[in-house]
């Protein structure tokens, strides 16, 4: 009796749960994990999910490149949805690996500025490489420009920077006078040549965001080059750090879709979805960086407070170097990455 | 078919050898299939790139100074910190083989207690005691000591003092295993003949110790080779280890061929450091198996 009960109980909710996988959409969606993806999941990816009907299944990879080049020479793909560096994209695009996306399918990114789309990509999310300072240190005269933050006798202390080129390369050249619209092609010669004088001043070259975080929090640092999101947070727990957006170097990852994605139509849907407006104005409810498409500004979601600490409102991007990844993703980018290590090293 | 071969003995003998083989069969199975194959997995990764054979990514030791420089620096803290652990793990073995049992059994498990906490908490720990504003530098500046902090960690002198830290177990163990075996008789005997206590330690006691001391070298050198996580957080990003070296060539510029083939280098380095050490005194005492 009581197998019989069980048997009935069983084959009833496996019909449930395949007529639930069958009947349902789904996308699976990756993002780099932790903090981050646990806001995006309340932020965009369940008003998403409910909206549109479907399940969002999620995975997520501090570094999603190595994997799509998995998936493409493997021929299995399992992924839809991306969340990665447009960088990615665009060569990932180039490879064949990620799919051209149809602008006309998606709406919702026709008023984002053509700086923020590629063939292959459309900007999601916002962060910022900014100057921070220790405010004890520095009082009424803190280090606003990078080429105060070169400038060692009038702003003495420990210095951190990236150990990566990207935003660092930048900022020397601002430092050592270059426009800010005549940045790229970055002039990489003059880049390296103008970091070798900072150098010995540079106390730590930072490799991952909470040790750039715990330098400023312990004071290891009076100043470093850090992504906005890990300096508010610094700040918030009440640390004696200042910075601003001023000649921040705004960087954005973007969405974009896999070659032969196996939900492709659901995945198009999706990413018009994530950029409305509407959803894309809840980023910064749960987390520091900012909206992707700049409408989200104007729905009235987001106080003038908190869009005035959000690096993609317009008063700060206007403020701020937009970073070319069509350039670091060009050779000369690919080259400037190689040198680094070398640069660093010696 | 001669006639050793129905010796009762001798097949007593192979049965029991085919036995032995089946005994190891799994344990066999498992270092083919999970280390083996994959190692010349990585070898060939090396070796082969998008359908031909290439030296490119071996003729980059050549060229590039990056490689030549990290294989140097880890060369050169290995040599350092193998150096500092015999110096501070020699004495605390022989006190720990010298002392009553309680006593011995008190310095052995201080020596691993720290053994005991992962590598990660340990990094910070230090990280802690040594910066600029850490637990060492306020002590020394608030004393008068010192007028400005010393820079302590995000450099190699760090990296040294946490990677000595990790690895003084693996000089101390191996010290004490050896030093317990020397029988006392001789170094009485030495001192009855009327040698002073320090030449009765070089003449006697030291040689005595060597193969210990060898194997205790040979791990911590080794093992030093391979260190990732304690440079990478108490480096500052310029020091710049092989392993290092290997992950950013996965992460950063998604060249596994290269990876691989530094991979490969490091260990061709590895399989030297203990032939070299083989010739000194046989692998089964470096492996402490005899």
């Amino acid at each position: 009796m009581t197998y019989r009960l069980c048997m009935i109980a069983l084959s009833a909710s496996a019909a449930v749960f395949l007529a639930g996988t069958a009947s349902a959409e789904q996308i699976t969606f990756v993002s780099q994990g932790g903090a981050y993806q646990e806001a995006q999941t309340k932020a965009i990816l369940d008003p998403v999910a409910e909206l549109l009907g479907i399940t969002v299944n999620q995975d997520s990879s501090p570094d999603a490149w190595p994997v799509i080049k998995t998936q493409a020479a493997s021929g299995k793909i399992i992924w839809d949805v991306i969340d990665t560096p447009a960088k990615d994209c665009i060569r990932g695009g180039e490879q064949g690996m990620i799919a051209k996306l149809d602008f006309s399918k998606i709406p919702n990114a026709e008023k984002m500025p053509a700086a923020y789309k590629s063939p292959y990509s459309v900007a999601y999310e916002f962060y910022s490489s900014v100057l921070a300072y220790n405010k004890e240190k520095f009082a009424d005269n803190p280090p606003k420009t990078w080429a105060d933050f070169w400038d060692v006798k009038k702003f003495p202390g420990t210095r951190a920077l990236r150990n990566h080129p990207l935003a660092t390369l930048e900022a020397a050249l601002l430092a050592d006078g270059v426009a800010a619209d005549k940045l790229y092609p970055l002039d990489v010669d003059r880049a390296f040549k103008k970091l070798e004088e900072l150098k010995p001043h540079v106390s730590v070259w930072w490799t991952s965001g909470a040790q750039s975080a715990q330098l400023l929090a312990d004071g290891e640092v009076d100043m470093e080059m850090a992504w906005n999101g890990r300096v508010a947070a610094v700040v918030k727990e009440g640390a004696p750090i200042g910075y601003s957006f001023n000649q921040g170097f705004l960087q954005y990852t973007s969405l974009c879709i896999l070659s032969g994605a196996p939900n492709m139509e659901t995945a198009v849907k999706f990413v018009n979805t994530a950029l409305t407006p509407d959803i894309q104005a809840n980023f910064p409810a749960y987390i520091d960086y900012g909206p992707g498409n700049p409408e989200a500004y104007k729905t009235g979601k987001i106080s003038p407070e908190r869009a005035a600490e959000m690096p993609s409102s317009p008063e700060n991007a206007a403020i701020q170097v937009l970073v070319a990844d069509e350039w670091w993703s060009s050779p000369a980018g690919e080259d400037a990455q190689k040198r680094w290590a070398s640069f660093v090293q010696q | 078919m001669t006639k050793s071969t129905r010796n009762p003995s001798e097949l007593h003998e192979r049965r029991e050898q085919r036995l032995m083989l089946l005994l190891l069969a799994p344990a066999l199975l498992v270092i083919v299939v999970l280390l083996v194959l994959p190692l010349l997995w990585l070898a060939w990764q090396s070796i082969w790139q998008d359908g031909r054979f290439t030296f490119a990514h071996y003729e980059r030791f050549m060229t590039d100074s990056v490689y030549w420089l990290a294989f140097l620096q880890t060369f050169r803290i290995a040599a350092i910190v193998t150096l500092l652990t015999v110096v501070l793990g020699y004495p605390v073995a022989y006190v720990a083989a010298g002392a009553p049992q309680r006593w011995s059994i008190l310095i052995l498990t201080m020596v691993l207690l720290p053994f005991w906490t992962s590598v990660l908490v340990r990094a910070y720990a230090w990280l802690i005691l040594l910066q600029r504003n850490g637990i060492i530098n306020s002590a020394l500046t608030g004393s008068g000591l010192i007028d400005a902090p010393l820079r302590l960690v995000n450099n190699e002198f760090g990296t040294v003092i946490a990677t000595i830290h990790i690895l003084l177990p693996f000089m101390v163990l191996p010290l004490y295993a050896t030093m317990k075996k020397i029988p006392g008789e001789l170094t009485m005997a030495g001192a009855s003949l009327g040698g002073s206590p320090m030449h009765v330690f070089l003449r006697v006691f030291l040689p005595l110790s060597l193969p210990g001391l060898i194997a205790g070298m040979v791990l911590v050198f080794v093992l030093t080779l391979g260190f990732y996580i304690t440079p990478e957080l108490l480096g500052g990003g310029r020091t710049y280890m092989v392993s290092m070296l290997v992950s950013r060539n996965i992460e950063v510029y998604n060249e596994w061929g290269a990876a691989s083939s530094i991979s490969v280098v490091l260990m061709i380095c590895v399989f030297l450091v203990f032939r070299l050490a083989s010739l000194l005194i046989p692998f089964e005492r470096i492996m402490g198996t005899r």
